[in-house]
């Protein structure tokens, strides 16, 4: 064996067997136990079956998840509207200023979204700066209650993955030629037409990737109604952490949990269809 | 006008993503423990802060599994991102949508799949799950930003280090790895950042036995608030600040 084909086994090897025995093998786990049954002792047997799955489509699991997926969905809208101006404007501004401006947004997203919902119940407390302003400026006459509503969940979500949509819609926005525009306003396109009909087609991968990046977390950040909430509102990330924690339902779990994987396989091969067609130059796709 | 208009909704987002994070850094200088008015400067929750044992134990370890698990996930990914682009193998395309699947998948997922192989492998969890688990999580980030680098190269600079007789190893050595270098540095910060920050994946992967800082503030801010806290997340705060500055310098150096 030459020194050459050592190093590559060695390149190729250790990565993926890393993923292999880390991630793949895991996630097979999961898959496996979605299709286990657990007695009424509550001990998992080995008998197939495809209880657990029916039983996410039981009433009680599908009102916890509606109103999950309502939530994450809202989450998503709100912070692309938020988010596509600013990343926009962003774009265009004069290059200095922008390379900070570009520091001043990537700090929030690499700092920890824990952190930054602690920051909002204090915001947010009977007692706290958001009361006591609007009660100084007399826009309210008793303080809000927002902490422990579903509310707080949902400024929470938006809070803390606005940053995660900003991104990728930016990255997205910075690779828009802008002589397409310019080109379509020659041939006499009013600023909506180039908007819905150059800009976004074009930025849609970077609409679905920062969708993506919202949406999923969306579902699944257990913490932040868990500070934010109080029990009402549920996510189905609070669903599965309970099956394993406090119900011990592992196989009902692993089903919820395959289910959320299906999801996000979905929307990744959305968003890879997208990028193809726009980078192909499919001219459909802009028309 | 318009000009105004687009400055004012900029700063009305950067407001909306700064004043939380602002206020928590003034209040934890605040004196007085539960009222929200302010009562004078103080650094006494700072000072309860580095004194808590128990807490700074958990940053200690924090650290500890931030710096070996973005080192480790740091080495694997370049070799990984190099594997991907040079050579094909078997599986490569099932194995390169797996790292984006892994990049993307919601944290659960991840977490519940790790706790359930660490139990059927008959692995207790604790410090040696940790580090494998956030090895994990940082592995797909380190891949992908090191891909994209490699992606930008001239592939000719391979073909004339072999050409000129280096083997592969002395070609990745001198040739790849200082080419890769700003991209190798951002993924290690990367993974830095996340594995400090993680509380899902953590909450699943460790025990009673290895107190992480992100699980013990879950734990402390479920209990209600207290100003060491407040503290503690200015801290926590200036290390992203800090890592993300030095991210930045690097990047800026590589444009030159």
């Amino acid at each position: 064996m030459t020194r050459g084909s050592r190093f590559r086994n060695f390149a190729i090897g250790s990565p993926m067997v890393w993923i292999a025995v880390f991630v793949v093998v895991p996630y097979l786990i999961v898959v496996l136990f979605s299709f286990l049954t657990r007695n009424p002792e509550g001990i998992v047997t080995w008998i197939l079956t495809l209880e657990n799955y029916r039983e996410l489509f039981s009433p009680v699991f599908l009102k916890v998840c509606m109103n999950s997926l309502v939530l994450a969905l809202g989450t998503t809208v709100l912070t692309l509207l938020l988010a596509y101006p600013f990343a926009f404007i962003l774009t265009r501004i004069d290059e200095n200023i922008r390379r900070f401006l570009l520091v001043l947004m990537i700090i929030p997203f690499w700092t920890s979204s824990l952190i930054r919902t602690y920051a909002l119940i204090i915001l947010f407390k009977a007692n706290g700066l958001l009361n006591t302003f609007l009660l100084s400026m007399g826009l309210i006459s008793e303080p809000l209650s927002i902490l422990y509503t579903e509310t707080a969940v949902f400024i929470g979500l938006v809070y803390t993955l606005l940053p995660f949509m900003i991104l990728p819609l930016y990255a997205s926005l910075l690779k828009l030629d802008r002589r397409l525009m310019e080109a379509a306003r020659d041939l006499g396109a009013t600023s909506r037409h180039v908007f819905f009909h150059i800009v976004l087609p074009l930025t849609l991968p970077g609409i679905i990737a920062g969708s993506t990046m919202v949406f999923l977390p969306a579902l699944g950040l257990f913490y932040i109604p868990d500070l934010l909430g109080g029990a009402r509102s549920m996510l189905i990330g609070n669903f599965i952490k309970n099956q394993f924690l406090t119900t011990g339902n592992w196989p009902l779990g692993s089903a919820a949990s395959v289910m959320l994987t299906l999801l996000m396989v979905m929307l990744l091969i959305w968003f890879f269809i997208s990028t193809r067609r726009v980078h192909s130059g499919d001219m459909e796709a802009v028309r | 006008m318009k000009k105004l208009f687009q400055s004012a909704y900029l700063g009305f987002i950067f407001l909306f993503l700064y004043i939380p994070i602002i206020v928590l850094v003034i209040y934890s200088f605040n004196s007085s423990r539960f009222s929200t008015n302010w009562q004078g400067f103080t650094l006494d929750w700072y000072r309860v802060l580095f004194s808590d044992g128990p807490l700074m134990e958990a940053f200690a370890n924090s650290l500890i599994i931030a710096l070996v698990s973005s080192t480790i996930a740091t080495v694997l990914g370049t070799l990984g991102a190099f594997a991907f682009c040079r050579y094909r193998f078997l599986g490569r395309r099932i194995m390169y949508s797996f790292v984006y699947i892994l990049m993307m998948s919601p944290d659960i997922v991840m977490g519940i799949s790790l706790l359930m192989f660490f139990i059927t492998i008959g692995l207790s969890v604790g410090a040696v799950t940790l580090l494998l688990a956030h090895v994990t999580f940082c592995l797909p980030f380190v891949i992908v930003t090191v891909y994209a680098r490699i992606s930008g190269f001239d592939r000719h600079i391979i073909d004339v280090a072999k050409d000129l007789g280096a083997s592969e190893l002395q070609m990745f050595r001198h040739v790849m790895l200082p080419m890769l270098m700003p991209a190798i540095i951002a993924g290690w910060l990367l993974s830095f950042t996340l594995s400090l920050d993680d509380v899902i994946v953590s909450f699943f992967t460790t025990g009673p036995s290895f107190e992480i800082l992100p699980l013990k503030i879950y734990s402390m801010v479920r209990l209600g608030i207290k100003p060491e806290i407040n503290a503690l997340s200015a801290v926590m705060f200036l290390v992203s600040l800090l890592t993300v500055t030095i991210a930045h310098f690097f990047f800026a150096k590589e444009n030159k």
